[in-house]
């Protein structure tokens, strides 16, 4: 029993990241019918965007400490962090710490402006054309985007730890009864499945509760009858493109942690994250969620050594494995609507 | 000729003409000059263009006539690299049964993987060829380790069987004794020329299979499979069945693939999983774009481009870049140079990926629609004050 609950928990957190992404994607797919091979490259723009906070924080001039002598003899040469001597040194270091939770406010702005930008210089004019062509153009901005990544931040990962509040592991089994150190499970995850979950609640209830939400409802209904009713659907759209990108980019943000990010990231994520899509059926923002838990939790099954003895190789394949059953035996996937994308 | 219509001909013998001139044609600068570098008549270089081509001509068969956007043709490549190189372990290091066996494997792994994927058309094809060939990456990695020697890669130990070895056979790759890698070397007059074994069978076997590919855009087949391209519903509605068609397609270019990977392994010895991931599969799908798909010199253009700038481009560094540009004032040049080295050394993808979303975006026939349209603007320009126009035919 503590090995499945166990289990369920590591699934959680991959499953995490894998629904913040699908949901982007079925945002933008459920839309504005496009097909985004770089949503990969916005989760990685995300990851980045963790990693230019930390930078930023961290700027510091250098200071020649005379006290302090290197092995030559000569004065040492002390790097102080800007934000220490602005907000005296345990403050400084504090903010320093904190940099991945503070790089979210710096990456929502970065990432619908980003998404505003794609959308209204590149995929506006791919909307009329074949899905193939989309596929093509959003591959070639993927690894447009990837290649000027790795241009500026290099190709090694990037270590980007998380505060040291949310270090080490929470034992989790104790408050349900286990014996101590049965079900330990990182402190970070548990915080990432949290803020995920809230960022699926908001998307949600955004669309749901606000006038906003409901027009963009409407328009990925029919969209035509919306325009016949005299609303811009289009500019609704293009930011609730934005919107995607966002939800992408954060998941980027907080996986940073997890994984060091380095400039392929996106394109490991861009294959599993349209299986999720496509498990959860093209266009459906809960069969987007629900997938990616699902898969996630599958995978981490899978990996289970008792499983591995069984079925080895399992758990390298068994998302793909379940998505191609899924495409053949029902093809609007888990919660599709009934006659989109279904032939 | 050969039962091809006198263009189809021209075109072939002047493809042919350009493979086996390419020795000279790809060396332009004395081995000597500063230029050198440019070169790019080495026998390794040029057997990866005419490979990458048999890679492209087949994908083309796919993509350029039934419009089924396939990416997991490096599944196939892979396969044919693995079992070539079993060939070289189990048998002996003669090229042909590699070459055949990689080709039948390929063929026999894409019946399959055509088979579950063809059940569904547009992007749902291109997720589950993705999946699939993801998942073949993934085993060759993990469980199939007996088989591919996962991360090592497979490759040719002194203790493999090879039972047709006899004492004086040649322990390279070699065309019943004929070592792949043996080259004959021109020199004339500060220029040398490279001329090798391997890059002539793999360009004779590149030229059969453009050969085979001209055939069959032309047949009633090819005919059969563009009309499933243009509207597949409605084929479907008059009563045929097109998928025994679309398998054929994807079989043929998948074994074009697997002929593409046992060449490669045949070239050396060596095949590894990283020749499956998808990414490598996009590359064929740049290579065919690029070129022109649909276009029967399109693929080979594709791919002669992208290799021959992926090895330029890669040469050229900060400093090469002051060199061209130092006539121009400091700011002009350095300002000019930032902008520069984005896209060139380790760059190159940056380059290809703008290249690609450009030639998407305006061109979708490709660099051949780029050159027709130059062709027929010239034309025009030539004919204005002769003629008073042609007539068009009515649409």
């Amino acid at each position: 029993m503590d090995a499945i609950l166990l289990q369920i928990l590591n699934g959680l957190d991959k499953g995490s990241a894998y629904a913040l992404i699908a949901l982007g994607l079925t945002l933008i797919f459920g839309t504005l019918g496009v097909v985004n091979f770089a949503h990969g490259a916005l989760f990685m723009i995300g990851a980045f965007c963790a990693v230019t906070m930390q930078r930023i924080l961290t700027l510091s001039f250098e200071t020649i400490d005379e006290t302090q002598k290197d092995f030559l003899g000569n004065a040492l040469k002390v790097k102080t962090p800007y934000v220490e001597s602005w907000f005296g040194p345990e403050m400084g270091a504090a903010i320093i710490d904190w940099s991945v939770p503070l790089a979210i406010l710096f990456a929502i702005p970065v990432m619908l402006a980003v998404g505003y930008i794609m959308e209204r210089g590149l995929i506006k004019h791919f909307y009329k054309r074949e899905h193939a062509d989309q596929i093509l153009v959003t591959f070639g901005l993927a690894i447009v985007l990837q290649e000027l990544i790795k241009h500026y931040y290099g190709a090694n990962p990037i270590p980007t730890p998380a505060p040291a509040a949310f270090k080490g592991s929470f034992d989790f089994g104790v408050l349900i009864g286990y014996d101590p150190n049965v079900i330990i499970y990182p402190v970070w995850r548990l915080v990432y499945f949290g803020f995920s979950a809230l960022i699926i609640a908001a998307v949600f209830s955004f669309l749901q509760f606000t006038t906003f939400g409901m027009v963009v409802r409407a328009g990925m209904a029919d969209r035509e009858t919306v325009g016949l009713l005299g609303i811009n659907i289009d500019k609704r759209f293009t930011i609730m493109f934005g919107i995607a990108a966002a939800v992408a980019g954060l998941a980027g943000v907080m996986y940073a942690p997890i994984n060091s990010p380095n400039y392929h990231m996106g394109m490991d994520f861009l294959v599993l994250s349209f299986v999720v899509v496509v498990v959860g059926g093209m266009g459906s923002l809960p069969g987007a969620v629900l997938a990616g838990f699902l898969l996630g939790i599958l995978e981490s099954f899978a990996s289970m050594n008792e499983v591995k003895a069984l079925l080895p190789g399992i758990d390298q394949i068994i998302i793909y494995v379940v998505a191609i059953i899924i495409l053949l035996a029902r093809p609007r996937g888990l919660m599709g609507r009934k006659g989109v994308m279904e032939e | 000729m050969f039962g091809m219509e006198k263009r189809d001909a021209r075109l072939l013998m002047f493809v042919a003409l350009l493979t086996l001139l390419a020795p000279f044609i790809l060396n332009p600068f004395p081995s000597d000059s500063a230029l050198a570098q440019f070169n790019a008549g080495y026998p390794d270089l040029m057997q990866r263009f005419v490979i990458f081509g048999i890679l492209a001509i087949g994908y083309n068969i796919l993509f350029g006539l039934t419009g089924y956007l396939s990416f997991g043709h490096a599944a196939f490549l892979g396969v044919g690299s693995y079992s070539a190189v079993w060939m070289f372990k189990l048998l002996s290091m003669n090229v042909v049964p590699a070459i055949i066996l990689s080709v039948i494997v390929a063929g026999l792994f894409s019946l399959v993987i055509g088979y579950i994927s063809l059940r569904r058309s547009g992007i749902y094809f291109s997720i589950l060829t993705l999946a699939l060939a993801e998942m073949s990456f993934r085993l060759a990695y993990s469980v199939l380790t007996p088989i591919t020697n996962g991360e090592t890669g497979l490759q040719v130990y002194n203790d493999d069987p090879q039972i047709l070895m006899g004492p004086e056979s040649s322990t390279v790759t070699n065309l019943f004794g004929l070592e792949m890698r043996s080259t004959y070397t021109l020199d004339i007059a500060g220029w040398s020329f490279d001329f090798a074994v391997g890059y002539y069978l793999c360009a004779l076997l590149m030229l059969a299979s453009f050969y085979l590919s001209i055939r069959i855009f032309r047949s009633p087949f090819g005919l059969m499979l563009r009309a499933v391209k243009s509207n597949q519903q409605r084929m479907n509605y008059t009563g045929l069945n097109t998928k025994p068609y679309t398998l054929a397609a994807f079989v043929i270019s998948g074994m074009y693939a697997g002929l593409a990977g046992g060449l490669l392994a045949s070239m050396d010895p060596l095949a590894g999983a990283e020749r499956m991931q998808w990414t490598a599969s996009g590359e064929v799908v740049l290579m065919t774009i690029l070129g022109g798909a649909g276009t029967l010199i399109g693929p080979v253009v594709g791919a002669g481009f992208i290799k021959y700038f992926e090895n330029i481009f890669s040469k050229i560094n900060d400093s090469v870049l002051h060199g061209w540009f130092g006539f121009l004032p400091d700011s002009i040049e350095n300002g000019l140079i930032w902008v520069l080295e984005h896209f060139v050394g380790s760059g190159w993808h940056l380059t290809l990926g703008v290249l690609f979303m450009l030639i998407v975006t305006f061109l979708p026939g490709g660099l051949v629609e780029g050159g027709q349209r130059i062709g027929r603007w010239l034309r025009r320009n030539r004919s204005e004050d002769t003629s008073s126009g042609t007539t068009k035919p009515a649409e």
